[in-house]
C-alpha cells in the first residue's frame, strides 16, 4: 500500500520534468515554492476549524433530533421524519448559498462566511447524524430499559447512563466516516469565500496560472488530514473497545 | 401478616392475543410464591404486570397500598418498592459489576458514591461475588451474572423481589449457585414472586404455588399438595413432563 503510494507520487514528479509541468509553483527548494506552499497550507486553519465546530453541532443536534424518533407518540415521531427528510433532500451547496445569501434577508440579521459555512454544513449534516443515533439506539436491547425501569431511573438518566453510552460505541465507526465526510464537504464553503484549503488553491491558480500543480498538492493535503483523522478515529474504536 | 400485593380480575392483550384474562392473585408480606405454568401462559405478563413493565387493560393492580394506575406518581413510588431478576439478566455491559449495582443507589435514590459503594460490597458479599467488583459482566460466567443481577435488585432495598426464570437462560452446573442465594434471600424474610420451573427450589422455599396456563390462574396451593395431589387435570399433566422428564 505504501510503495504503491510512493511509486504515484514518484510517477507523477517524473513525468513532470519531461513535459509541460511546472513544479516550480511548488517547488520546496525555492523561495516562490516555500511561500506558496504556505499560502496553501495557511488554509488548514479554517478547514480544520469549520469541520470541527461544525461537527460538534451536528451531532448535539442529530442527537435531539433523533430522539423523538425513538417516542411512541407519532407526532413527536413525525417532527423527526419531517426534519430528516427535508434536509436531507437539500444538496450541500445549496444550502450554503442559502444560507449566506437568503438567510440574513429572511432572518434579518448579519451573518459571516465562517458562521454561514458552519451552519449549512451542520444542518446538513446533522440529519444524517440523527439517522445514525437513531439506529444504534434502536440496536440496544430492551432488556436494558427494562433493567433501568427496575432500579428506577428516570427516563433522562436512562439514556445518558445506560443507553446512550452503549449506542455511540456501535455508531463510533460512522460517525468518524461523518467526520472525514465533514473535512471533504468543507471544500463546499469555499464558494462563499472562506479561507480553507480549497479557497486558498482557487487563488493561487488565478494568480500561478499553474492548476494541475496547485490542485494535485491540494489532493495531498485533503489526503493527509484524512488520513490522520482516519487512524485517529480507529484508535478511538480501540480504546473504547466496541464490544465491551 | 398484612398483605401486599393485590391483584384484582387483572387482563392484558398484546394485539388479538389474550395473555391474561382475568388473574386474581394476593400476595402477603414475606410471603413466598412460585408460578409455573407451560410457555405463553401468562406467567411473565402477570409479574411484569406488577411492576408497571407491561400496562394491564382492565382490573386493578395494588402494591403496598398503592393502586399502579400508569401516572408518573403512583409507578415511580411501585417501581421504588418492587425488585426483579430477568432470565436474560440484563447487566449494563458497558459498566463494571460496582457500577451496576451503585448506578440504582446514586441516581434514583440519591445515595452519596462512598455509601453506595458500601452498600454495593454488601450485597456481592451475600450473593458471594465481591472479589468480582471490578471487572466486566462479560468477564464473568452466567451464574455470577445472575447473582450481579440480584444483588443489584437488592442494592435498591425492595420490599418485593420478582423473579422471571432467572435460572432458565444458564448452564445446569450454574444453576445450584443462584438457587442457593435464591434460598437464602428467601429465608431472610423478602417478599418473592418467582416464575420458575425449578420444582425443588419450589418445594423447598414456597408458601404458595401458583399454576397458570392460557392466560388463568388454574390451581393455587401448598406445595405439598401441589406436587403430590392437585385439583385439576391441567396441572396434573403439566407436573408430570417436567418431573420425569
Amino acid at each position: 500500500m505504501q510503495k504503491l503510494f510512493i511509486a504515484i507520487i514518484f510517477t507523477i514528479l517524473l513525468s513532470g520534468c519531461s513535459g509541460n509541468w511546472g513544479w516550480y509553483v511548488v517547488n520546496p527548494t525555492t523561495d516562490g515554492g516555500i511561500i506558496n506552499l504556505m499560502f496553501l497550507l495557511s488554509g488548514l486553519y479554517y478547514t480544520i476549524l469549520t469541520s470541527v465546530v461544525a461537527i460538534v453541532i451536528s451531532i448535539v443536534v442529530g442527537l435531539i433530533i433523533a430522539l423523538p424518533a425513538l417516542s411512541k407518540n407519532r407526532f413527536l415521531r413525525g417532527i423527526n421524519r419531517f426534519y430528516v427528510e427535508i434536509v436531507r433532500a437539500v444538496p450541500i451547496l445549496v444550502l450554503i448559498l442559502w444560507v449566506y445569501y437568503g438567510l440574513p434577508q429572511v432572518a434579518g440579521i448579519t451573518i459571516d462566511v465562517f458562521w454561514a459555512g458552519v451552519i449549512a454544513l451542520a444542518l446538513s449534516d446533522s440529519a444524517f447524524e440523527a439517522e445514525i443515533f437513531r439506529a444504534g439506539i434502536q440496536s440496544v436491547d430492551k432488556g436494558q430499559y427494562e433493567a433501568s425501569h427496575t432500579i428506577s431511573l428516570n427516563y433522562i438518566d436512562t439514556m445518558r447512563f445506560v443507553i446512550l453510552p452503549q449506542a455511540i460505541r456501535r455508531v463510533l465507526p460512522a460517525l468518524g466516516n461523518q467526520l472525514v465526510y465533514m473535512l471533504k464537504m468543507s471544500s463546499l464553503v469555499s464558494v462563499i469565500g472562506m479561507q480553507e484549503l480549497t479557497r486558498k488553491a482557487n487563488e493561487l491558480v488565478v494568480t500561478e496560472y499553474r492548476p494541475l500543480e496547485v490542485y494535485t498538492i491540494l489532493v495531498l493535503e485533503y489526503l493527509v488530514l484524512i488520513l490522520i483523522v482516519s487512524a485517529g478515529v480507529r484508535w478511538l474504536e480501540n480504546r473504547l473497545g466496541t464490544d465491551k | 401478616m398484612g398483605r401486599i400485593i393485590n391483584v384484582e380480575n387483572i387482563s392484558k392483550n398484546f394485539g388479538d392475543f389474550r395473555a391474561l384474562k382475568g388473574v386474581s392473585l394476593d400476595v402477603s408480606a414475606g410471603e413466598r410464591v412460585v408460578i409455573c405454568g407451560p410457555s405463553g401462559s401468562g406467567k411473565s405478563t402477570l409479574i411484569r404486570c406488577i411492576n408497571g413493565l407491561e400496562e394491564h387493560q382492565t382490573g386493578t393492580i395494588e402494591v403496598d397500598g398503592v393502586l399502579l394506575d400508569q401516572s408518573a406518581d403512583s409507578l415511580s413510588m411501585i417501581k421504588s418498592k418492587i425488585g426483579m431478576v430477568f432470565q436474560q439478566f440484563n447487566l449494563f455491559p458497558h459498566l463494571t459489576v460496582m457500577e451496576n449495582l451503585t448506578l440504582g443507589p446514586i441516581r434514583a435514590r440519591k445515595m452519596r458514591k462512598s455509601d453506595a459503594v458500601d452498600l454495593a460490597m454488601e450485597y456481592l458479599e451475600r450473593v458471594r461475588i465481591p472479589e468480582q467488583a471490578n471487572k466486566y459482566p462479560v468477564q464473568l460466567s452466567g451464574g455470577q451474572q445472575q447473582r450481579v443481577a440480584i444483588a443489584r435488585s437488592l442494592c435498591m432495598e425492595p420490599t418485593i423481589i420478582l423473579f422471571d426464570e432467572p435460572t432458565s437462560a444458564l448452564d445446569p452446573e450454574m444453576i445450584k449457585e443462584v438457587l442457593e442465594v435464591m434460598t437464602e434471600l428467601a429465608t431472610s424474610g423478602m417478599t418473592m414472586i418467582c416464575v420458575t420451573h425449578e420444582t425443588g427450589f419450589a418445594r423447598n422455599v414456597a408458601d404458595k404455588m401458583v399454576f397458570m396456563d392460557c392466560g388463568e390462574i388454574v390451581e393455587t396451593a401448598k406445595p405439598d399438595k401441589f406436587f403430590t395431589n392437585p385439583d385439576s387435570q391441567r396441572c396434573q399433566e403439566f407436573l408430570d413432563k417436567i418431573l420425569h422428564h
